[in-house]
């Protein structure tokens, strides 16, 4: 495979295929783990090697496949990864798991794992479909870090959990904007942001 | 199975059958197996979480787990942690509703989450009895009900048996920025000195009241969170709950400290 | 009265769009039209109010750390939790196909209207985040467990309807050029969320 082919499927996610902003999947979860960046970076790792180990593993056993059972196979190889994730996480990253709870468990019904298995691993070669989800994922990721960046920055003055607006700012009257921590703002966040990339990209634009 | 043909065809029956049966065997083994694995450290994570929780309301932070630990030229690891705790916790009672302490149930591993559902005559309730720079103090886990999920807690008391000492509180889904802050040293500081009996001995609990002006006034009451009226309530609701059933247990004390006296 | 309350926390104050953002995907999407949005509203709430209580007794019967002891006393220590994801998953992809049949022997109508967003019910973040907080509520019994889903899933409906109708007026709107489409659908979904912030600390 020529490495241009290797580059594109790896960097196409990022930004003109962006999963979240462009092909509208895995938009879930994303908004809920965005509230500090240490959570949202755990996400998007983990979410990186369920849809790149998943692509692997399904593009290996893709002409073995009874078509019957297509669907639930692709559920099993997903939900036995994301165990395989939740387990890694609890044993050996105790506090971002307790932070993630229930939506490790929802990388499962990700509409990006299984969009991704569908649309490419199932009709291609195992090392370009590992490089496809470790590029969705990426993309993915990348959204998930500027939403939580500003989310947590305005919504409660650090990054990483080390506090980051100055004290003088606070004494003057500046107060964290305690509604970025809340649901609602995020979808406004990934709103704007949509708004920025398509500006900068007619070509994404809906036709009328 | 095979028709004839080179390939197997993986549409039939017999294939999906062999096929179904592979993948599962698979992935139970491997599923079981990384469980395995991965269980003694996550059991060694929850029970960390709690030495340090106890540990901490009677002082011992982690800050100061670690200067300890660094006096020693180590570094603060589980093995540790539980070293630490053993030291300082000289007893770990499981009592009833009356007071009495129960041979041979382990308080460490109560689940308390599961504890409180139980009737109030029928539950065990842990206390841990610490003994720091000379003092002693009882340590009251504690759960309840917070806005949108559980919160729980460890309370330490003074020997006694009413002065809080130092407090700690978890939560699982209170509102960032509102709620959420009960886990913050500042809502923390608020409890401690507060008393939860008056002079007679009755008990009071703790009244947590919005908009408290001069709280240092009151030896019963404390400040509310502002905009987290639901989450403080739960927060006093599940220290006056919990506190209450270990007042059998305190009274024993006190009538055989008089006694020895 | 509990299920009172339960039932009314799903839709408006834990309500599975607005507070958790689950099942947003095949929403966002697609449905630009009220029609369809009720059509998917309904499958969804009737897949969660099956597959939650279902969910609830195999947690509670197998699932849970000591769930086992009804088989046998020895069993008692047995922790099968961390097959959690796979038994769930497993129920809600079973009763989806179950459902596809149903709707394509008596109400085929429905069945075509609905073409792929049947199957995908299955993936829908909402089924699973349904039955995976009410394995962490600790529901006390069946019941609860059943209007905790039927609630959830009509929280979904009410949303994912409220919103198509919003779209579907402002086709004729101006919005700008960059933002048509999903970039508005975001923001309107956000504000939305903002509205029903207001249910919050709500008692019954």
């Amino acid at each position: 495979m020529s490495k241009n082919k290797s580059k594109e499927i790896l960097f196409d996610p990022l930004f003109e295929n962006n999963p979240i902003t462009v092909q509208v999947l895995g938009i879930c979860s994303a908004l809920a783990v965005t509230v500090k960046l240490m959570p949202a970076i755990v996400m998007a790792i983990s979410v990186m090697l369920v849809v790149g180990f998943s692509n692997l593993i399904i593009s290996l056993i893709r002409n073995y496949i009874p078509m019957r059972i297509r669907i639930i196979v692709q559920l099993v190889v997903i939900a036995s990864l994301v165990i395989l994730v939740d387990l890694t996480l609890k044993a050996f990253s105790y506090d971002v798991s307790k932070q993630l709870s229930v939506f490790v468990g929802l990388i499962i019904t990700n509409c990006i794992v299984m969009g991704r298995l569908e649309a490419f691993a199932m009709d291609n070669k195992p090392w370009p479909s590992f490089l496809d989800g470790i590029g969705n994922g990426a993309g993915y990721g990348l959204i998930l870090i500027i939403v939580a960046f500003f989310r947590e920055l305005f919504g409660s003055g650090t990054l990483f959990n080390h506090k980051v607006i100055p004290q003088w700012l606070y004494d003057h009257g500046y107060i964290n904007n305690g509604m970025m921590l809340m649901p609602a703002m995020a979808l406004i966040t990934v709103g704007i942001i949509i708004w920025v990339q398509r500006s900068l990209m007619p070509s994404l634009t809906e036709k009328e | 199975m095979s028709e004839g043909k080179p390939k197997f065809d993986r549409n039939s029956n017999a294939y999906t059958i062999v096929f179904t049966i592979i993948l599962i065997s698979v992935v139970a083994v491997v599923l079981a197996g990384s469980y395995k694995f991965f269980k003694p450290y996550y059991d060694k994570n929850v029970r960390q979480e709690k030495m340090t929780d106890i540990l901490y309301t009677v002082g011992l932070d982690k800050a100061k787990l670690e200067q300890v630990a660094k006096t020693k030229g180590l570094s603060l690891s589980y093995a540790l942690i539980q070293q630490y705790f053993d030291q300082y916790v000289k007893k770990q009672l499981a009592l009833n509703d009356k007071g009495e302490v129960l041979k041979d149930v382990n308080a460490f591993d109560i689940n308390l989450k599961s504890e409180i559902k139980k009737d109030p005559h029928k539950q065990v309730y842990p206390l841990y009895i610490v003994e720091y720079q000379g003092k002693t103090y009882y340590v009251i886990p504690m759960y309840g009900k917070g806005l949108w999920d559980d919160i729980w807690g460890y309370v330490a008391l003074e020997s006694d048996m009413n002065t809080i000492h130092g407090i700690k509180f978890g939560h699982k889904s209170e509102t960032p920025g509102l709620g959420a802050n009960i886990t913050e040293k500042w809502f923390e500081k608020r409890f401690i000195g507060k008393k939860l009996f008056d002079e007679q001995g009755n008990f009071t609990g703790i009244d947590v009241v919005k908009n408290l002006r001069n709280p240092e006034k009151y030896s019963h009451k404390t400040d509310a969170i502002s905009g987290a009226t639901l989450t403080s309530n739960g927060v006093e609701n599940m220290i006056n709950e919990r506190v209450k059933h270990y007042i059998p247990f305190f009274k024993k004390i006190k009538n055989s400290n008089h006694v020895e006296k | 009265m509990e299920l009172v309350n339960i039932f009314i926390k799903s839709i408006f104050i834990e309500n599975m769009i607005f507070a958790f953002f689950l099942g947003m995907c095949s929403y966002l999407a697609v449905s630009k039209k009220v029609k369809t949005s009720i059509g998917l509203g309904i499958a969804v709430t009737f897949v969660l109010a099956i597959t939650v209580p279902l969910n609830f007794l195999l947690n509670k019967y197998i699932l849970e750390p000591g769930a086992l002891k009804w088989l046998s006393p020895s069993l008692a220590d047995v922790d099968l939790s961390f097959l959690t994801f796979i038994i769930f998953i497993a129920v809600i992809a079973s009763m989806v196909q179950l459902v596809e049949m149903f709707v394509e022997r008596f109400a085929p109508a429905l069945y075509a209207s609905l073409g792929i967003f049947l199957p995908l019910i299955a993936v829908n973040c909402a089924i699973l985040g349904g039955s995976l907080f009410m394995q962490q509520k600790g529901f006390e019994n069946v019941l609860q467990s059943a209007v905790y889903g039927l609630g959830s899933g009509i929280g979904w409906m009410v949303a994912i309807v409220f919103l198509a109708s919003i779209r579907e007026k402002i086709t004729y709107s101006n919005v700008p050029k960059p933002l048509r489409g999903l970039g508005i659908a975001f923001i309107i979904t956000g504000l939305m969320a903002i509205g029903f912030l207001a249910f919050m600390g709500v008692k019954i």
